[in-house]
């Protein structure tokens, strides 16, 4: 499917440039896509090493340890291929509990760290594993408790009251997870069965 | 008062366990510098594997919206989408969603400056931009990172969940502020 949507955006993108006689709109494009997408991974660096530096101390002081104890049936609910005392536990703890405090670029660090750990009892390396597939969802619905850069846009955009979605992006954004976390398991659930025939 | 607290939570919130966890660290008998300096040495090797992935999702996507390919999509889902009740302004954000972070805040900065962030509009678009995220960032920065490159279905269900997150918003914030 990733290789259908980006052949699809790559094609019809410059397909449609060609045929309305911009066609080098697509280079331009393309060089400051590849640029920027650098200067990205660079800027990335600074928070990765920031992040897994805290992370490495939580881990010696037995924080994450402790965390995992307690969040553990939690877990192990939602990823049932995980071992129980593996490291990989930890790491999913922390990037969901970064996700829902809304640590901004605390949660990529800590997402990476925690696919690392999944990514070491993964028997095919080139392909995601179910915990993979499952951790991804739940990154991806977003499922925030403050969205502290939306109150600050509508702040600026001279809100009377600039917090007050929060109860619906809460109830909206509770309701995708719900829902993620379904579909993730019925994907599972049908590729198994495909597997077995 | 709400306002008041969510604005002093998320500014405390980093520099608190940033105080915290070496704190405790260092009760726990932790070496904190030499920990922090083992944890972070990794950072730099795991910024640059993800390079390659990041380079690629972002020249396709940036082609498709700068060549105006992206808006003639609008244009055709426009008067499918207004049958059930999803109004115009909405569409461009809807699609940009997964693909660009940046890219969402600018349309929904916009539609908050023309439409009034308090009108039912722009209440609709902070709840879209709060209630999902960027799902083509996160597949590529995670999955890269570890050089996964069959992601199998979750980029179903992550596109699943951003559509679930785009309908939901506009139905319960038409319930929630009416």
């Amino acid at each position: 499917m990733i290789n259908l949507i980006w052949l699809f955006l790559m094609v019809t993108g410059i397909l449609y440039a060609g045929w309305q006689g911009r066609i080098e709109v697509v280079t331009q494009g393309a060089i400051s896509a590849a640029e920027g997408a650098v200067i990205l991974s660079f800027k990335l660096i600074g928070v990765m090493c920031l992040w897994l530096g805290i992370m490495k101390i939580a881990e010696l002081a037995g924080i994450i340890r402790f965390f995992s104890r307690m969040l553990s049936p939690l877990i192990c609910f939602l990823f049932p291929s995980v071992p129980k005392k593996h490291p990989a536990m930890g790491a999913i703890i922390m990037v969901l509990s970064a996700n829902m405090l809304g640590l901004g670029n605390a949660v990529t660090p800590l997402g990476i760290k925690a696919m690392q750990e999944l990514q070491s009892i993964n028997r095919e390396k080139e392909k995601a594993s179910d915990a993979m597939c499952t951790l991804l969802a739940l990154c991806t619905a977003g499922f925030t408790l403050v969205p502290a850069t939306i109150i600050a846009i509508r702040s600026a955009a001279g809100s009377i009251n600039p917090a007050e979605i929060v109860g619906a992006t809460l109830i909206v954004s509770l309701g995708a997870t719900i829902s993620v976390i379904i579909a993730d398991r019925l994907c599972r659930i049908y590729c198994q069965l495909r597997v077995r025939r | 008062m709400f306002n008041l607290l969510t604005e002093q939570l998320s500014l405390w919130v980093i520099p608190i366990i940033l105080l915290l966890v070496p704190i405790v660290g260092y009760f726990r008998r932790v070496k904190v510098y030499e920990a922090f300096v083992e944890g972070a040495s990794e950072g730099f090797h795991t910024a640059i594997r993800i390079m390659p992935f990041l380079v690629a999702m972002m020249i396709a996507i940036n082609i498709f919206r700068l060549s105006g390919a992206m808006d003639v999509w609008v244009g055709v889902l426009e008067p499918i989408l207004e049958l059930y009740g999803i109004p115009a302004e909405l569409i461009p954000l809807g699609i940009m969603r997964p693909l660009s972070g940046t890219g969402a805040l600018g349309i929904t900065t916009e539609i908050l400056n023309t439409h009034g962030p308090d009108s039912m509009l722009g209440r609709i678009a902070s709840t879209i931009l709060g209630s999902t995220d960027t799902t083509f960032y996160i597949l590529t920065v995670y999955f890269g990172a570890i050089g996964i490159t069959k992601p199998r279905y979750s980029v179903f269900v992550g596109l699943l969940g951003d559509l679930i997150g785009f309908v939901g918003s506009i139905y319960i914030c038409t319930k929630l502020f009416n």
